[in-house]
């Protein structure tokens, strides 16, 4: 592998509890076994981080994420009302002598302080989460975005957190579920996305969903199957039609959940699946190179 | 006095709509003549902020109370610093201010 410009994958399902952390985690796990102190894992599902209970990493530093919101002199406000006729988001309201501003509202865009005619706004900074960064006894770099409680505006957590991806790292991002902004937000920050799923008609219903975001996003995507068992093809049927690659297919098995309730990865209690996660990234660091090259040609 | 009332129709006798942010419109109307005016809700449609943009509406129009099914916090806090009253009320908007004439509203703080 090259030594600069390694490959940034991101971890995406459909929904939560699909196992989408436990394959994050388990991948960051098996990789860091044979590119020890070169692995990255950077948990961005900011308003449920959870990556940290499988990997038990030491935290060293905590950074705020903060974001410009509008303050009001009532002194110099003249209660003209152009702040809230221009702000898009309903986030400061002119109510008879009162002006109001709603924080957890705001898109912290600065149109208000623009368009106030006495300077009555100054902009000062909130918190609106943190991004943690520590490291796992073997050496996983370890970073994760928190969105302070009660906050609803993920996205400046969600940016901060993801960009932290170092490209001379493997860096795999845990995306939050589903495809909503958060899930677009962090995937943006990868070569590749990995896509968990169950092989039952919702998880297919949802993986449809995934699938079609990272088509529109240009990014290009797998599947691993969690709580594979025999009986419903679906989901093997959508992909071979797809053309999408199945990556992995995890069992359902009784140990592999247990495991996972004791806070240990696969890599961690079951050795023998770190080969076939190193594989998953090799499928992709190849599937890669090859879509590199089409367009070369092309 | 005027008086703010969301609901989905457009004159005194369509319903009180249960919730302020996402009613169709507001009707704003002067109960020393029940003459009464009527604002689209900019909110209807808006994904959040609802409440806010039609408490904004609310004051633009000059009203000292409003009554609509329900509030959301937004919308509440914006009224109770204006000083606008806020009265749960149902029924036609012409029943729901005439209730208010009558004390007989509950105003929500
Ligand atoms: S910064 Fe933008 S979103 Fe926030 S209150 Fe001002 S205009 Fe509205
Ligand atoms: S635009 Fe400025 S002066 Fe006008 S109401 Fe807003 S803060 Fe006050």
């Amino acid at each position: 592998m090259p030594e600069q410009n390694k490959p940034t994958v991101s971890v995406a399902a459909g929904k939560g509890g699909t196992g989408k952390t436990l394959f994050a985690t388990s991948l960051a796990v098996a990789l860091n076994e044979v590119n020890p102190g070169q692995v990255q894992l950077i948990d961005c599902d900011v308003e449920e981080p959870n990556a940290d209970i499988l990997l038990h990493p030491q935290i060293t530093q905590q950074t705020p994420v903060n974001v410009l919101v509008p303050e009001v002199d009532l002194d110099i406000c003249t209660r003209c009302g152009q702040c809230a006729k221009h702000c898009q988001f309903s986030a400061i309201a002119v109510i008879r002598d009162a002006v109001l501003t709603f924080p957890d509202l705001c898109a912290a865009c600065g149109v208000c302080a623009y368009v106030c005619p006495t300077g009555a706004i100054t902009e000062v900074n909130r918190q609106v989460g943190s991004v943690a960064h520590g490291s796992t006894v073997q050496g996983i770099k370890f970073v994760q975005g928190r969105l302070s409680v009660g906050d609803q505006r993920a996205t400046p957590v969600t940016k901060a957190t993801g960009s932290q991806t170092d490209d001379s790292m493997i860096t795999i991002l845990d995306a939050p579920p589903g495809t909503a902004c958060p899930m677009q937000e962090t995937i943006e920050f990868s070569d590749y996305c990995i896509l968990v799923t169950e092989p039952t008609p919702f998880g297919l219903a949802n993986l449809e969903d995934s699938v079609a975001t990272c088509q529109r996003m240009g990014i290009p995507c797998g599947v691993v199957i969690n709580r594979d068992q025999a009986g419903w093809p679906g989901v093997e049927d959508y992909c071979a039609g797809e053309g999408i690659d199945i990556l992995l297919r995890i069992p359902q098995d009784r140990q592999i959940a247990e495991a996972y309730a004791r806070g240990e990865t696969l890599a961690d209690a079951f050795p023998q699946w770190r080969d076939e996660l190193v594989r998953v990234y090799n499928d992709v660091v190849e599937a890669l190179l090859q879509t590199a090259t089409t367009k070369v040609k092309e | 006095m005027r008086v703010a009332v969301a609901s989905s129709g457009d004159d005194l006798d369509a319903p009180v709509d249960m919730r302020l942010g996402r009613c169709a419109n507001i009707i704003v109307v002067e109960t020393d003549t029940m003459n009464f005016e009527v604002y689209s809700n900019p909110g209807a449609l808006a994904g959040t902020g609802a409440g806010v943009a039609a408490a904004q509406v609310v004051a633009d129009a000059g009203a000292e109370a409003v009554i609509a099914g329900n509030f959301g916090i937004n919308s509440l806090r914006a009224f109770s610093n204006g000083g606008i009253t806020a009265y749960i009320g149902s029924g036609t908007v012409r029943q729901a201010v005439q209730a208010l004439l009558d004390d007989e509203l509950e105003a929500v703080e």
